[in-house]
């Protein structure tokens, strides 16, 4: 009896002890991620809002398996605990089909549904693929370099350095490479990621919804000042991006391929600059570089080899 | 003419190789010092010849699996210590100052690279040696020498790894050293050298110790014990060596490939004369995902012994597991690719892999369901092992869940490198393996020792863990939704993420009392084990292992039983069967020191090609083939141990 007394009494102390400490974490946690910004959650274009719904929708799926094992484990457990001598003891029951067949089933379900939903939306959001719209898409070319981004837009004549302008509400046709180890080219807000790889050009196609100014990062190690490789995506208005462009395309310095070769020196420089296109088969010599039998790439980099 | 001669005997090695800066010098002098008072007190105490002919040239596997597990345990110390770095330095966004880019890069590549090859893998086979041959009713391994081998060759490995923190530098291109960023052209440091040959090296160890035991499972069973009536921990071992065996060689030969580009300036990974890097990229995943599963099956089975023994019950669905187990052994080779749905491979590729991949779940689930069913009609015993289990659902049904989130390629855009990823595997491989590891360490503790582990510190040590992991790698999921990368030094503090990095720091500190508590633990049990010793078979068991002496004798086994039933010892224990003492002669495997030898030439030859040393390669090499051939051609290396010594020790055991 009064061992029984003892024993509810420590577990009541437990019970507080845990829920308290429950609570603590809860509270932090909300407390520091309180008003700062997820992009992921709460994006700003068109690809970016579909991979939410997306997530959103997988991880609804995940939830029909995952609470009913979360009651299961905690009701059996506690049910079955061996201070419980009322409850059954079947030491044999090991098997069922009917219960084994339901969990094979059952996952087998979840499965198959998010099987077709994996198939439709992989397809709908693979980021090769345009975003069908009526307006005229912009196209922007990026280099990752060590340890900057420069994105060239061979339309407008213009590139830029750590900083990429696009209008709202049009469709940019990223393509993308690397002039350094492998990047990875994310903006959060706006979509998914994609590889930068020398010789070799990757897409991503993105709209963005609304007027702002989005961080982009390289989401893969590529060396010392990696942690540097971050970006502003600015989306603005057609007529602000116009006047932008056209500005720019006047009174800036020139990008060529000799002022280049200096651009693709490593630096830790994460400062933001704007240049005329002076070349504007520059992107491509940046692949072709990593495409001749002798290349190693190594134009512009010193102390490789033995 | 100075220089040259100085190139040829010493390579690329020179006097300010050894000049660090003053955490990583501060981290290597204090390991030699520990290494010091060990030889200090091994001196004093003389105990060199102990340690000689019952550790080092030992071929018991229970010698060889305690062995593995100190190493384990050293060595996730020191994967810790690492991460408390890289908390720190994240949680003071960098501005501190407290690490370089470079230092920060070298101890993240340092902390993966040596938490799964020398923490995770060590933990694997230190158990496979003590609990394989013991479950099996077998007296030891198919290839006693073959497994002193492996595990020298994976202490090398071990040594080689943390060589860096005293001559040279690590690795900075992260646990799986990606191409380019790996190749000549952008790493031409001894950093990537040490990576490659601690893991080659390692790595050559785990294939030979995955055949050593895959065979010992097959053919050294005791008799009656049909492959449906192996307890299921043998299953998860049998399912982790077969993908031992597929998936090393691999890794191997990618080794292998990178070695040359670094080495002989050849191109299979660079970015341009024809390399492609992607071919690495495939290549390293498909050793790398069945890699998870390598450590993770056998953390199943551990979970599977432990939750029918505390629940006094049959494993649910025994056949399903089985099942399970093989499905998930071959499907882990079909999804490779879901490491890079962002390297642009097209939506049909991608859809393939992606499904190939929320597949596994099927089994995966089966299995959790079939382990709380366990527990159903069943008497359940909260003990340590079986809180870890309780975790173990927890968390790893919170990590599933994260893994079929990023199954989805264009969900997986979104989470790519970002610590959302980071907290995902963190989740399955701490959730799963480490708290696997504790669960069986707790549970066979007492089998291996005679006594058990002290229970409430155990328990406090399984809440701090808890509660300090959930602080560690919540806001990592959190962070990955911020778009926070994995992998940075600095951030810019306007973004916001301050806050959730220092709750992430103080998780591990809190990780970190409880490994703290975790030592005192094994301390105290060590201290009073007279107060908590127990007979052979402390949790009322199920399995053959339980049957025999605590600790077992160097032969396990005094007669070889007769298997009839699954749980074998449950059902001898049902039917008051008592083994006839009809003793045999016993063949025993001798002592060598072949094994250590072996590793010390390994160790020699990683080295020296890593500093481009010659001379010292050929040494290194020369050194390895002569020992084996030495050793190979040696044809007594079994003694006798006749049937009326075995029964004189056993009624000497008796009579204490």
């Amino acid at each position: 009896m009064r061992k029984d007394r003892k024993r509810n009494f420590r577990r009541a102390g437990q019970a507080i002890l845990s829920s308290l400490v429950a609570v603590i974490i809860v509270t932090v946690l909300v407390f520091v991620t309180h008003g700062r910004d997820i992009p992921v959650l709460n994006p700003h274009g068109l690809i970016a809002d579909q991979e939410r719904n997306l997530i959103l929708l997988t991880v609804g799926l995940g939830l029909i398996v995952v609470i009913p094992v979360f009651i299961m484990l905690f009701s059996i457990a506690w049910r079955y605990r061996a201070s419980n001598t009322k409850a059954k003891y079947q030491p044999d029951f090991a098997s069922h089909k009917g219960i084994e067949a339901l969990w094979w089933g059952l996952p087998c379900v979840i499965i198959l549904i998010l099987a077709i939903i994996t198939g439709i939306y992989t397809h709908a959001l693979d980021p090769f693929k345009p975003i069908d719209s009526s307006v005229k898409p912009v196209q922007i070319q990026v280099v990752s370099l060590q340890w900057k981004w420069l994105f060239i837009y061979p339309d407008q004549k213009i590139a830029t350095l750590n900083y990429v302008n696009i209008p709202k509400d049009t469709p940019i046709n990223f393509t993308i490479t690397s002039d350094a180890p492998m990047n990875s080219f994310w903006v959060p807000a706006l979509a998914g990621q994609v590889y930068a790889m020398s010789g070799m050009s990757t897409q991503l196609h993105l709209m963005a919804d609304s007027v702002g100014s989005y961080t982009g990062s390289s989401a893969n190690i590529s060396g010392d000042g990696f942690a540097d490789m971050h970006f502003k995506v600015n989306s603005m208005n057609e007529s602000d991006f116009a006047t932008w462009a056209k500005k720019t395309s006047i009174a800036s310095q020139s990008l060529t391929s000799s002022s280049y070769d200096g651009l693709a020196k490593p630096s830790h420089d994460n400062s933001e600059s704007a240049y005329v296109l002076g070349d504007g088969s520059l992107y491509n010599e940046v692949i072709m570089k990593y495409m001749s039998p002798d290349a190693e790439g190594s134009m512009n980099m010193s102390g490789s080899g033995m | 003419m100075f220089s040259n001669l100085s190139q040829i005997i010493f390579g690329r090695l020179t006097p300010s190789d050894f000049v660090h800066d003053p955490i990583m010098a501060g981290a290597g002098y204090a390991m030699i010092a520990a290494l010091v008072l060990v030889i200090i007190g091994l001196t004093y105490f003389k105990k060199w010849k102990w340690l000689w002919r019952t550790w080092i040239t030992s071929l018991d596997p229970k010698k060889i699996g305690v062995m593995y597990i100190i190493v384990a345990v050293i060595m996730l110390l020191r994967g810790l210590a690492d991460a408390l770095l890289l908390r720190t330095q994240q949680a003071t966004d960098g501005s501190a100052g407290i690490l370089t880019s470079d230092h920060f890069q070298q101890i993240f590549s340092a902390h993966g690279t040596i938490m799964i090859f020398f923490v995770a893998m060590g933990i694997i086979f230190g158990i496979f040696n003590l609990i394989i041959p013991t479950q099996i009713g077998s007296r030891d391994v198919a290839f006693p020498f073959l497994n002193s081998v492996s595990f020298w060759l994976f202490a090398a490995g071990m040594i080689l790894i943390n060589a860096p923190l005293i001559v040279g530098e690590f690795s900075t291109a992260g646990w799986l050293a990606y191409p380019p960023l790996s190749e000549l052209q952008y790493s031409p440091g001894v950093g990537v050298d040490y990576w490659i040959w601690s893991l080659q090296i390692a790595g050559i160890g785990s294939l030979l110790s995955g055949i050593n035991f895959f065979v010992t499972i097959i053919k050294m069973r005791a008799p009656g014990m049909k492959l449906m009536m192996m307890p299921i921990f043998v299953w998860s071992a049998l399912a982790s060596t077969t993908l031992i065996m597929f998936a090393f060689p691999i890794l191997t030969a990618t080794l292998g490939m990178l070695s040359l580009d670094r080495l002989l300036g050849m191109h299979f990974f660079t970015s341009g004369a024809g390399g492609n890097p992607m071919l690495y990229i495939n290549l390293i995943w498909a050793w790398g995902h069945p890699e998870v599963y390598i450590l993770v099956l056998p953390a199943f089975g551990i979970f599977s012994e432990v939750v029918a023994t505390f629940s006094g019950k049959k494993l649910f669905g025994y056949k399903s597991m089985v099942v399970a187990l093989a499905a998930i052994t071959f499907l882990s080779f079909t999804v490779w690719l879901h490491h890079f749905f962002t390297m642009g491979a097209g939506a049909d590729v991608n859809t393939f892999f992606g499904i190939m991949t929320m597949v596994i779940a099927i089994p995966t689930g089966v299995k959790v369901f079939n382990w709380i069913f366990t527990m159903y009609r069943g008497r359940v015993r909260f003990t340590t092992p079986m809180l870890w289990f309780m975790g173990f659902i927890v968390t790893f049904t919170l990590g599933g869940l994260a893994g079929v989130l990023m199954s989805v390629p264009p969900a997986d855009f979104q989470f790519h490198n970002s610590l959302f990823l980071v907290a995902h595997f963190h989740t399955m491989i701490v959730g799963g393996v480490l708290f696997g590891a504790f669960a069986g360490f707790a549970y066979w503790f007492p089998k291996f020792t005679g006594f058990t582990l002290n229970e409430r510190l155990g328990r406090y040590a399984f809440w701090l863990w808890i509660v300090g992991f959930l602080l560690a790698f919540i806001p990592l999921y959190i962070l990955g939704f911020m778009g926070a990368t994995r992998r940075l030094d600095h951030y810019d503090p306007s973004l916001g993420w301050q806050g959730l990095f220092i709750v992430a720091g103080v998780g591990v500190l809190i990780i970190c009392a409880g490994v703290g508590l975790q030592i005192l633990q094994l301390i105290v049990s060590i201290v009073k084990r007279n107060e908590n010793r127990v007979g052979n078979d402390p949790w009322n068991g199920r399995t053959l292992e339980w049957s025999i002496a605590s600790p077992p004798q160097e032969y396990n086994y005094t007669v070889i039983p007769t298997v009839t039933h699954r749980d074998e010892f449950w059902e001898m224990k049902r039917r008051h069967h008592v083994v006839k003492p009809e003793y045999t002669d016993i063949w025993l495997p001798k002592n060598t020191g072949a094994g250590v030898i072996v590793g010390l030439f390994a160790l020699i030859f990683g080295a020296a090609i890593i500093w481009h040393i010659i001379w010292l390669v050929i040494v290194g090499l020369v050194g390895v083939i002569i020992t084996l051939i030495i050793r190979l051609t040696n044809d007594e290396t079994e003694e006798k141990l006749t049937a009326a010594e075995v029964a004189k020790r056993e009624l000497k055991r008796q009579i204490a």
